[in-house]
């Protein structure tokens, strides 16, 4: 509850508080982590049910704000105050000035929140869609080049997707005799026939493909990545992303379990096709933002496709790599918002050798991008292992396209690392001063980040392991044994 | 109700004349430009109306009808007021009455 | 035992201090720090090594759950037999020499500090390779090593050229990863566990289908093949030679590449299952071993020449797993660790005494200005042709008498490409210090033995080289000593306390053989190089197959046409035409759509009253129409 509010009502007091805005809004993120670590703190290990719920009847008896914690759940808070703290941080720079961006952050943290906190269908989906506001908001006022047509093709892309959501909710709650509720729990126990819930599912999986982005439903993203502001990028790539993620986990396996047998094989296929299609682009692509956003649907396609096994494995594998693309691809567009500023420009072609001047910086970032490689003792590792192991206990083929990733990714990662921070000066590197004390902090947290959780995931697989487990079993009460 | 000549006229009379008074309203207003002979036609069509519940009024023996012939006079008052001001205001700018040189609503 | 611990934090603590204070700590300190750090690992695993001389029983020690989820639990564990214990020795003894080396040789580098804490950060990984006790465990290690390797390329990272090298080395390495993590899914899979003591037990094995095995082995050998530069996966290495020459001699000859070699005799168990596999690993050495020996008959840059050395040893010794001689491909790996280190150092003394020329066609003549290099160099070579009684004589006869068991045939392929080694390696060697001096008038002014950091570390190898024979001596000099390390490694590898044995004389036949073949060798390379003073050709004067073999077979131009350039092609086309036209392309087409409608229907809003009379008065003529209608 204090962590959906808290960051909303200091979005909107920053938004105000003028030439303070920035300060009331870091005090305000800052406030939802400690929160979240309070919770991390009461959390009961080993247990997979809903903790701390919070129940109040909010529009109608039908429709409650009910908030609950599992360990699912407590892995995006996790993820979304962590990165939502960072995030505004790294904003925080000369260039920027303007309150309105920093409460639109702030905000936007609540609603995330909100969303991975939901246990009631409607206020899921009424977050949901809050949380695309501010994000247009960000977007549109900070972007660059085409940034309104960029946007609204966004915004209204995702938004037909929502609507898939909210009728399939609808017609779910129709389906119940008298009195039923929207609470999760209640949308779990209502049974459909095979094609009623092929038909729903559809709904609901639209709206979780487009903001994953599952192939072909993705072509909004490079362009939106591209344009937006860097904060805006990382917010979309680093946690929105997620809320599809953790969407196909929480909301759309454990509601249409009749549908499952039909839905597996068609997201692993597209989350695969993804990996591959995504990395292929990316080898060659020269504006740096673009190739992480074509990495991203690659390394996203991988983490449906696990989800998608329905195996302890994938699910945890997903979990943990939801968590550490985060991290990871907050450091690779803070590492290319940083050459941006000081070189004037992100395309590999005319940069080079910035290492030379920025040693600290080179290093660092060398360290993310290695994460983002899925190198060992680094994140995306283990992550990255119990995805291609469970997709390739699912198919052996698949399997092996998956696996392809881990070269496809190493070519375009460290092509892009050699084009801009190696090789000999090139472009406008000369005057490029090493990192300052505040962008040190923040790379060097996130760097800490990437090495932690590469040498001891297991307290991510940990926290969730039991809640994936039930979640698991669940959908396996329906459909009998999945195997 | 005195015997005048009223009385004996039947109802289908008032009928056609009120629709022939509404018709020359109605193709007032949507061939004509000048927005003072809108108003007018308007007032034309709305005075066919209203001539036609009195006439209910009087053949029902209800008086309902011409109760509402005296909303309807008010309101068309008040709409010639508005109207009139807003002409005066379109006069002003545009120093002219035509009614197509008002297009800025154009989609 | 905590010892086993602080073997690997030791060179994790250097790389630590070297990487983050080492900018600030004057060159020699860190140099000093680095190198103790691996002294340390050096010291523990001889301790180690002690107990376990006595003591065949391998020691374990489990840490902490690494990744556990649903049925896959895979713990960071180490464990110590008696192969690990050698390998250890290996890495972290002269992984200590290269250091020192390196401390005089990169004196005046910039990177100075960076250079070290890679180098530490190598040991580190390398240990973690060799000392895991499971496959994950293993695996990290290779990719972390691949990653130092990576890294230690590209360390002059100003020129492109060697960051391309880099790139190479890296995804080459990758793609035999994937071949390796595979295998390692398959393990899981089919064995439930990773850890080493549950998957080779051969009372395991007889449950599995004996096609899985072999699926498994090959998909190992993929992973060998990236590290251990094996057709078709080798190019990297030649390339990796961009990085400064330790290491080149440490990770590009000693440790790293042989940890194909490691994985193969780790898993034998899995191998000796499978025929198909072992004939596999065996063609697969000895076209390399062939290839790599004929492309460096032609090279004319001294660490290249090196290089397919390297690769075609590497060659070697897969030819002996293929045929199940594992301890002699364990002796082989071992003598070669030695004497490649050292013909590297050396190498690299000459480089550095040259202030960075590499083509032998401008040196000639060191021989009087460097004699503590030349020296060494000469042993070195003398032990990698296989001359009497120096140790590789008697690992490569070793390897050559298995595969004799094996097939005649390939022996005498094997015969041949032991004669190449021969020839390559004196070509090298008498262009180098024969003759006379080839180069500037200002290198010659400057040709200086180099300093004693850089020799001491060149005369240990050189003795090693030279006695590293006695390890495991055949029989047929003294029964006693015979067959040391065989006998040694017999526990860890459950293999019979005696090899079985050819007759006598059929070995002395084949040493026989042998020599006179190596006595060909060097009676050409003598007419050629030292009776007609011949210096290779310019690259312009080539022709023929000389061009062909010079050019690498253009095995690296098939590549680039055959994969690199469809890949490429295939991304534009995605993207340009798939991605931008065609998906997006609908995606906007919807938009069109209704924009086009708007424009439409935006037709109709005029702004003209009235039009939009008209429209109402059309709207209420057809709503009562419809109704009277119906």
């Amino acid at each position: 509850m204090e962590l959906i509010l808290i960051p909303i009502i200091a979005g909107f007091t920053a938004a105000f508080a003028g030439k303070w805005g920035r300060w009331v809004a870091l005090l305000g993120s800052v406030t939802a982590l400690a929160i979240t670590f309070g919770f991390l703190n009461k959390f009961q290990m080993g247990n997979g049910e809903f903790q701390m719920i919070w129940d109040r009847i909010w529009f109608s008896s039908a429709i409650h704000f009910k908030t609950g914690i599992d360990g699912i759940t407590m892995i995006m808070l996790l993820l979304t105050n962590v990165l939502g703290v960072l995030i505004l941080a790294s904003a925080i720079n000369k260039t920027n000035r303007n309150p309105v961006l920093f409460a639109l952050i702030v905000g936007m943290q609540g609603a995330l929140n909100g969303v991975f906190l939901a246990m009631d269908g409607i206020m899921f989906y009424i977050f949901w869609e809050l949380a695309l506001i501010p994000i247009y908001f960000i977007c549109a006022m900070w972007g660059e080049g085409n940034r309104f047509a960029t946007t609204l093709k966004f915004f209204i892309y995702t938004f037909i997707g929502s609507l898939a959501m909210l009728a399939s909710l609808i017609y779910l709650y129709n389906k119940m005799p008298a009195g039923g509720t929207f609470d999760y729990k209640a949308l779990l126990a209502v049974n459909l026939t095979e094609t009623e819930a092929i038909w729903v599912g559809a709904g609901i999986l639209l709206a979780f493909a487009v903001k994953i982005p599952l192939l072909p439903l993705h072509s909004w993203q490079p362009d939106t990545y591209t344009e937006a502001p860097t904060a805006g990028s990382m917010l979309l790539s680093a946690i929105m992303l997620k809320m599809g993620l953790y969407g196909l986990i929480r909301w759309f396996f454990p509601i249409v379990p009749e549908a499952v047998l039909f839905y597996i094989p068609l997201i692993i296929g597209a989350g695969i096709i993804g990996v591959l299609y995504g990395a292929i682009i990316a080898i060659r692509q020269t504006d740096m933002k673009r190739l992480v956003a074509f990495s991203s649907l690659s390394h996203v396609g991988l983490i449906a496709a696990g989800i998608a096994t329905l195996t302890m494995e994938g699910m945890q594998g997903a979990i943990l790599q939801m968590f550490s693309h985060g991290i990871n691809i907050f450091g690779l567009f803070f590492a290319i918002d940083i050459i941006q500023r000081r070189a004037g420009t992100r395309e590999l072609g005319s940069i080079g050798g910035i290492a030379k001047q920025a040693p600290r910086f080179a290093a660092l970032f060398l360290i993310v991008v290695l994460g983002a490689t899925a190198v060992p003792f680094t994140n995306g590792f283990p992550g990255e292992l119990l995805l291609l192991k469970s997709v390739f206990n699912y198919h052996t083929v698949w399997g092996i396209c998956a696996g392809l990733t881990i070269i496809f990714c190493a070519v375009y990662m460290l092509r892009m690392y050699q084009m801009s921070m190696l090789g000999k000066e090139k472009g406008d590197v000369y005057l490029f001063p090493d990192l300052a004390l505040r962008e040190l902090g923040l790379m060097g947290i996130t760097v800490a980040m990437v090495i932690g959780i590469g040498i001891y995931p297991q307290w991510i697989l940990d926290i969730c392991g039991p809640s994936v487990h039930k979640t698991i079993l669940t959908i396996q009460d329906t459909v009998g044994v999945l195997k | 109700m005195g015997n005048s000549i009223f009385d004996q006229l039947p109802i289908s009379q008032y009928i056609y004349l009120c629709c022939v008074l509404f018709a020359i309203g109605l193709f007032g207003v949507l061939y004509r430009r000048n927005a003072i002979v809108l108003l007018m036609c308007i007032e034309l069509m709305l005075n066919a109306v209203n001539l036609l519940f009195a006439a209910f009024s009087s053949y029902m023996g209800d008086s309902n009808g011409q109760v509402f012939v005296f909303f309807i006079m008010v309101v068309a008052a008040a709409e010639a007021a508005v109207g009139l001001a807003i002409l005066v205001m379109m006069y002003r700018n545009t120093r002219s009455t035509d009614v197509s040189l008002m297009d800025k609503l154009k989609g | 035992m905590e010892n086993l611990l602080w073997i690997i934090l030791s060179p994790l603590a250097g790389f630590a201090i070297s990487g983050l204070a080492g900018k600030y700590l004057p060159k020699g300190t860190t140099g000093w720090i680095a190198s103790l750090a691996v002294l340390v690992s050096f010291v523990l695993s001889f301790s180690l090594f002690n107990g376990l001389l006595s003591n065949p029983a391998a020691i374990k020690k489990e840490y902490f759950t690494f990744i556990g989820s649903g049925n896959f639990h895979v713990n960071f564990a180490l464990s110590v037999d008696r192969l690990t214990a050698m390998m250890m020795l290996i890495v972290t003894g002269i992984g200590f020499l290269i250091h020192v080396y390196s401390i005089s040789y990169m004196h005046s580098d910039e990177g100075f500090y960076k250079f070290f804490a890679f180098l530490n950060l190598f040991i580190f990984n390398m240990l973690i390779l060799i000392m895991g006790s499971n496959f994950l465990m293993l695996f990290f290690g290779w990719e972390g090593v691949g990653l130092c390797s990576y890294l230690l390329i590209g360390f002059w990272y100003q020129n492109e050229a060697y960051g391309k090298a880099a790139r190479k080395a890296f995804v080459m390495n990758r793609i035999g990863d994937l071949g390796l993590l595979i295998g390692i899914f398959l393990i899981a899979w089919q064995f439930g566990s990773l850890d080493y003591d549950k998957v080779l037990d051969p009372a395991k094995l007889v449950a599995i289908a004996p096609g899985m095995i072999t699926a498994i082995c090959v998909l190992l050998f993929i992973g060998a093949m990236g590290k251990s530069a094996q057709i078709p996966l080798y190019t990297w290495l030649p390339d990796a030679m961009a990085g400064p020459t330790p290491v080149s001699a440490l990770i590009h000859a000693a440790t790293m590449v042989t940890a194909g070699i490691y994985l193969v005799v780790r898993t034998h168990v899995l191998f000796d299952m499978s025929v198909f596999a072992r004939e596999f690993v065996l063609i697969i050495g000895l076209c390399t071993s062939i290839l790599a020996a004929l492309i460096g008959l032609k090279q004319n840059d001294i660490k290249k020449v090196l290089a397919y050395s390297t690769v075609s040893q590497l060659g070697f010794m897969f030819i002996a797993l293929g045929s199940q001689a594992y301890v002699a491909a364990m002796f082989h790996l071992t003598t070669h660790a030695f004497f490649k280190a050292l013909l590297f150092l050396g190498s690299g003394s000459v480089i550095h005494a040259l202030d960075g020329e590499q083509d032998i066609r401008k040196m000639g003549g060191l021989r009087k200005a460097m004699p503590i290099t030349f020296w060494t160099f000469l042993l070195g070579t003398l032990a990698i042709c296989g001359f009497p009684y120096f140790s590789g004589f008697f690992s490569k006869d070793e390897i050559l008498a298995e595969v004799y068991k094996h097939n005649v045939v390939l022996w005498a392929l094997c015969v041949g490409s032991a004669g190449l080694t021969c020839i390559y390696m004196l070509r090298v060697l008498i262009v180098t210090f024969w003759g006379t001096f080839r180069g500037s008038e200002e290198q010659k002014h400057h040709l200086h033995e180099s300093p004693a950091l850089i020799t001491i570390p060149l005369v240990i190898l050189a003795v090693l080289s030279v006695f590293g024979g006695i390890l495991n001596l055949p029989p047929l000099l003294s029964d006693s000593i015979a067959h040391g390390m065989h006998h040694f490694l017999s526990p860890a590898l459950n293999l019979a306390e005696v090899p079985e044995e050819l007759s006598p004389l059929s070995q002395l036949n084949l040493v026989v053989v042998t020599v006179v073949v190596l006595a060909l060798a060097f009676w050409y390379v003598r007419h050629k190089y030292i009776a007609k003073q011949v210096v290779p050709e310019t690259d312009d004067a080539m022709s023929g197959m000389g061009k062909v073999m010079a050019n690498k077979f253009y095995v690296d131009e098939i590549f680039d046409a055959s994969l690199v350039e469809p890949i490429e092609k295939t991304s534009d086309f995605t993207y340009k035409w798939l991605d931008r036209k065609w998906i997006d392309g609908l995606v906007n087409s919807f938009g069109k759509i209704a924009n086009a409608m708007s424009n439409l229907y935006g037709k109709m809003q005029n702004g003209n009253l009235e039009y939009y009379l008209l429209y109402m008065v059309a709207g209420i003529i057809l709503i009562v129409g419809y109704n009277l209608m119906k």
